[in-house]
């Protein structure tokens, strides 16, 4: 696993991220349609990353409920867009060895007759490296 | 005229009604979808990571093809739309990232210079909705349509620049330009949950049946989209009134939806 601050600062530069911008106000957690599924929420990775508390949201399965729809990017008043920061743990975490969160036997089971092709590649693009 | 089209995976296999009413009403409007060359799929979402380069190739190349041919590049699933204009937005502002991108694109360099247009844009923006109610054969009069945007059309919209993101009308006023009545519902730029339904489809679940409820209880009798994923999030979760893509409406509008055999 990587150094804290190593990872903290390697989160920041992919995501384009400034943690320090945020003013706590929880609109974009507010405003999230995964709210209720998440261990941890929007605003709490921006609070985690900013003090290094990263482990736990790489185990958490909340990196699998964001939905990327980008509510809590275009709706925070101070431009923190949160997601980016949910994206570049998310990242850090599946790009770990053996880490996917998606692996391809799993999928048959998870398709009906009518689901879009769009539903499949989205979600291997967000689970898996 | 001609603009260059990227049609992506789903247009060719769960929603070919998307893709084929689409060529057929631009015909019919006088913009031919000249299909870019060998694409390949977008990915269906764009990761707002600078250092992912490989997944955001094949939209740069799509992009490069159209800028070969010194045409627009138009998009009508909202996927597609979205993930090719943030990439191309990250090539016109990231230049590290672009310059990466670069190392990997074959007969020079691409730097952002095609415009992307959602079809929508195109029908306001080229062809004009004043012109496209004058082609109007057979007119949804009387009809209450609500639309549903999603999450993808309108945001980021500081990359997107479709429309105003919590008040949009560029849907409402297609509604209004083929002769229906747009029908305006509070739920009508939030998520139906994308592709968590292949793992969560109570989640799924939940976040459709809102905008379902919500348009119903706003007087629609039907609901348009441009995404395949929420209108199969919307019929598999209990949508008694039809969900439909916009393009289909519009061939029909138009008189041309019986040519087809979508």
């Amino acid at each position: 696993m990587h150094n804290n601050k190593y990872l903290q600062e390697e989160l920041i530069r992919m995501s384009g991220v400034n943690p320090k911008k945020c003013m706590r106000c929880g609109k974009c957690s507010a405003t999230c349609p995964a709210y209720d599924e998440m261990e941890y929420h929007p605003h709490q990775f921006v609070n985690m990353v900013e003090s290094g508390d990263i482990e736990p949201l790489l185990a958490s399965k909340s990196l699998y409920r964001c939905l990327s729809c980008f509510a809590c990017i275009d709706r925070c008043p101070r431009g923190v867009e949160p997601a980016k920061l949910v994206e570049a743990v998310r990242l850090a975490a599946i790009r770990q060895q053996g880490a996917n969160h998606l692996t391809a036997d799993k999928v048959p089971t998870m398709l009906d007759e009518d689901i879009p092709q769009q539903a499949i590649v989205s979600a291997f693009r967000k689970y898996s490296k | 005229m001609k603009v260059s089209y990227f049609p992506g995976c789903t247009l060719k296999n769960k929603a070919k009604d998307l893709d084929v009413y689409a060529r057929k009403s631009a015909e019919a409007l006088g913009v031919t979808l000249e299909e870019i060359e060998n694409w390949q799929c977008c990915g269906g979402v764009f990761s707002t990571a600078r250092d992912e380069v490989a997944t955001k190739l094949s939209s740069v190349r799509a992009l490069k093809e159209a800028a070969s041919k010194d045409q627009p590049l138009v998009t009508v699933c909202s996927a597609c739309h979205n993930v090719i204009k943030q990439t191309n937005h990250a090539m016109q502002t990231d230049k590290e990232f672009a310059s990466k991108v670069n190392n990997y694109i074959a007969d020079g360099v691409y730097e952002g210079e095609t415009e992307v247009y959602h079809y929508l844009e195109m029908l306001r923006d080229v062809v004009g909705y004043d012109e496209l109610k004058k082609k109007v054969v057979n007119s949804f009069k009387g009809k209450k349509i609500a639309a549903y945007y999603g999450c993808l059309l309108l945001r980021p919209n500081s990359v997107m620049k479709m429309d105003d993101p919590e008040n949009p009308s560029i849907m409402e006023d297609f509604i209004s330009a083929i002769g229906a009545t747009p029908v305006v519902y509070a739920k009508r730029n939030e998520c139906c949950g994308g592709y968590i339904a292949m793992e969560s489809p109570e989640l799924a679940k939940k976040s459709s049946n809102a905008v379902i409820e919500n348009a119903k209880a706003a007087g629609a009798e039907m609901i348009i989209t441009a995404c395949p994923l929420c209108r199969y999030n919307l019929i598999k979760n209990g949508a008694d009134i039809p969900v439909v893509y916009f393009t289909e409406l519009l061939a029909e509008a138009l008189g041309v939806k019986e040519d087809t055999n979508a």
